[in-house]
């Protein structure tokens, strides 16, 4: 066996759980090179991708032809309307104040609703799958949708903005702690409990400090994510920057529309620069 | 660590305090303690910063209109549409049912993210501290951020000019939106990249070309196709705010439905939606699970 180069030996033995090709080497040692699933994967994809391009009209000729079009408005918005940077203010902090709310009220009612949720804490099955799959229904609600329907109920303005932010921060960030709570050694938490103290008690001692840190962390990267969201909101009436956003598209003014964009983008890299920062204080 | 070792004698006094003072343990645990650390200031700082921030928040928030007696009207009646989705819509084949709808979202999502990720390789490379000079990562990062900001239907807008409302402009759309995202991802897994891998191949005598199909690629292929996964299954939700500026998918029905108060039709076109992304995140989790064990 030893002193030739790698033989291939064929099929790998029953005890193998890889499936593959198993090689010996000259040293004696055997390895198993894993099956290769590029080849089917590829042409799946492939395959996929041709029937998606066949039903989205998906024509490479126009972008080529007519692409120019979307440099064009690009274009039209490069020098700024400055004059109307003053007008601007006001709905952009209406979008900050939006965001900061509702990441706030969803960061902070998620932690019940993710202590319930997870499993080291609760020993009911039924209750924390019933607590998970609601997390994953309000996730899988557009957050369009959730503020249009929120217009509905409390009319139009940033309450309804608020209300959307929220319920998707609920729903994104409670996934992400439940995970958390679970990772978490829970040895603290039954030493606690073994000592007299409540489960709420005990979860407030022994298993939020240790993901704290984190916790704040995914809901500082949430809240950048929703500045940026909350200025799409506005279109279906939910407040803040959208609206404006709309209106000047709808008039073709694009010179305002990228001064509202640059305020937007300048805003958005202050607070994603800070919030890195704390960010990375925390880790 | 600190933490848990403060939370624990924070709770227990009565070993310090208790009878047998003296004792070593009890000593031990009250000068621990004691000695926990005091962030009082900073904490203070920061408790102030945080309630002005949410006070000064919560100053803008107005409803106007807030119709009060009709809000809760409209809960009802979504209520009820929801329990009593309109069938003709959940299982009609034509362009108008919820299925064709559904599948054309699947196709702009899935040919968005695959647009968008090549368009992103190109700028994660560009932008990768570890391999470009630091003012061009910086440039291409700036511009990185720029695309993402931009909101998606202010694209969408751009790109119904181009090609015409439908299924193309929303492609287009979906692929600018997910560049942002995408290159982020790929260029946190270019910076982790082993250069020793490439060394030793290069020692080895290959050349560049090998040494990027045998030291790069497999690399990064299970991440990269990981943040795919991870893009399409965002992409998909995202997908209804194309329909708000004619970019095709399943946004517009919906909102119709919701504007004009069908709420039986848009209860059909929501549950189709619900139940596709949760099938698809089912999938998506399964599988990126699987690329990150390897």
């Amino acid at each position: 066996m030893a002193g030739t180069t790698a033989t291939n030996a064929g099929s790998a033995p029953a005890d193998e759980q890889v499936r593959g090709t198993l090689i010996t080497l000259p040293s004696g040692t055997k390895v198993v090179k894993p099956r290769s699933y590029a080849l089917p994967i590829t042409l799946g994809i492939l395959v996929f991708g041709a029937f998606c391009i066949w039903f989205t009209g998906f024509d490479p000729t126009v972008l080529a032809a007519r692409g120019d079009e979307f440099f064009k408005i690009l274009g039209r918005m490069v020098p700024p309307d400055w004059s109307s940077a003053g007008s601007i203010v006001d709905p952009l902090l209406d979008t900050i104040r939006m965001s900061l709310l509702g990441s706030f009220i969803g960061t902070v009612t998620a932690i019940p609703f993710a202590m319930i949720a997870s499993t080291t804490i609760i020993h009911s099955h039924i209750v924390t799958v019933v607590m998970r799959f609601i997390f994953s229904l309000i996730r899988t609600l557009p957050t369009i949708i959730t503020a249009l329907v929120a217009t509905y109920i409390f009319g139009l303005g940033t309450l309804a903005g608020t209300t959307a932010i929220a319920l998707f921060t609920f729903s994104y960030l409670g996934k992400v702690l439940y995970e958390e709570i679970e990772s978490v050694d829970m040895g603290p938490f039954e030493a606690m409990t073994a000592l007299g103290a409540s489960p709420s008690q005990a979860f407030r001692y022994a298993v939020l400090p240790a993901i704290a840190p984190s916790y704040i962390s995914n809901a500082l990267f949430c809240f950048e994510g929703n500045v940026r969201y909350s200025a799409i909101l506005g279109y279906v009436g939910a407040g803040g920057l959208g609206l404006i956003l709309n209106e000047n598209l709808a008039w073709r003014e694009y010179s305002t529309v990228g001064m509202i964009l640059l305020e937007l983008l300048l805003t958005v890299f202050v607070i994603e620069t800070t919030s890195r920062a704390i960010r990375r204080r925390l880790e | 660590m600190s933490a848990t070792v403060n939370s624990a004698t924070s709770s227990s006094p009565a070993p310090a305090s208790g009878k047998g003072s003296g004792t070593g343990r009890g000593a031990d645990v009250a000068k621990l303690y004691a000695d926990r650390p005091h962030a009082t200031v900073g904490r203070i700082v920061t408790a102030v910063v945080i309630v002005a921030l949410i006070v000064w928040s919560t100053t803008g928030i107005e409803a106007s209109g807030a119709k009060a007696d009709s809000g809760w009207t409209v809960v009802s009646s979504i209520l009820n549409g929801l329990v009593h989705p309109a069938p003709q819509l959940l299982f009609n084949l034509t362009p108008q049912g919820v299925p064709y709808l559904l599948v054309e979202t699947i196709a702009i999502a899935f040919m968005g993210t695959v647009v968008g990720a090549v368009i992103a390789v190109p700028l994660a490379f560009l932008a990768a501290t570890n391999l470009m000079p630091k003012p061009i990562a910086w440039i291409a990062n700036f511009v990185i951020m720029a695309i993402r900001t931009v909101p998606v239907f202010v694209y969408g807008i751009m790109f119904v000019r181009v090609t015409g409302p439908g299924a193309f402009a929303g492609l287009m759309t979906m692929s600018l939106c997910s560049v942002g995202m995408v290159s982020k991802m790929f260029i946190e897994a270019i910076e982790d990249l082993d250069r020793g891998v490439i060394e030793s191949l290069s020692a080895m005598g290959l050349n560049r070309w090998q040494q990027i199909r045998f030291g790069v690629l497999p690399q990064m292929m299970a991440s990269f196709l990981s943040t795919a996964i991870y893009r399409f299954d965002m992409n998909l939700r995202d997908a209804t705010i194309l329909g708000l500026v004619g970019a095709g998918g399943i946004g517009a029905p919906l909102i119709f439905a919701m504007n004009s108060y069908r709420w039986n039709e848009a209860a059909s076109i929501l549950w189709g939606l619900v139940v596709l992304i949760l099938v698809v995140e089912f999938c998506s989790t399964k599988i990126r699970n699987k690329l990150a064990r390897g």
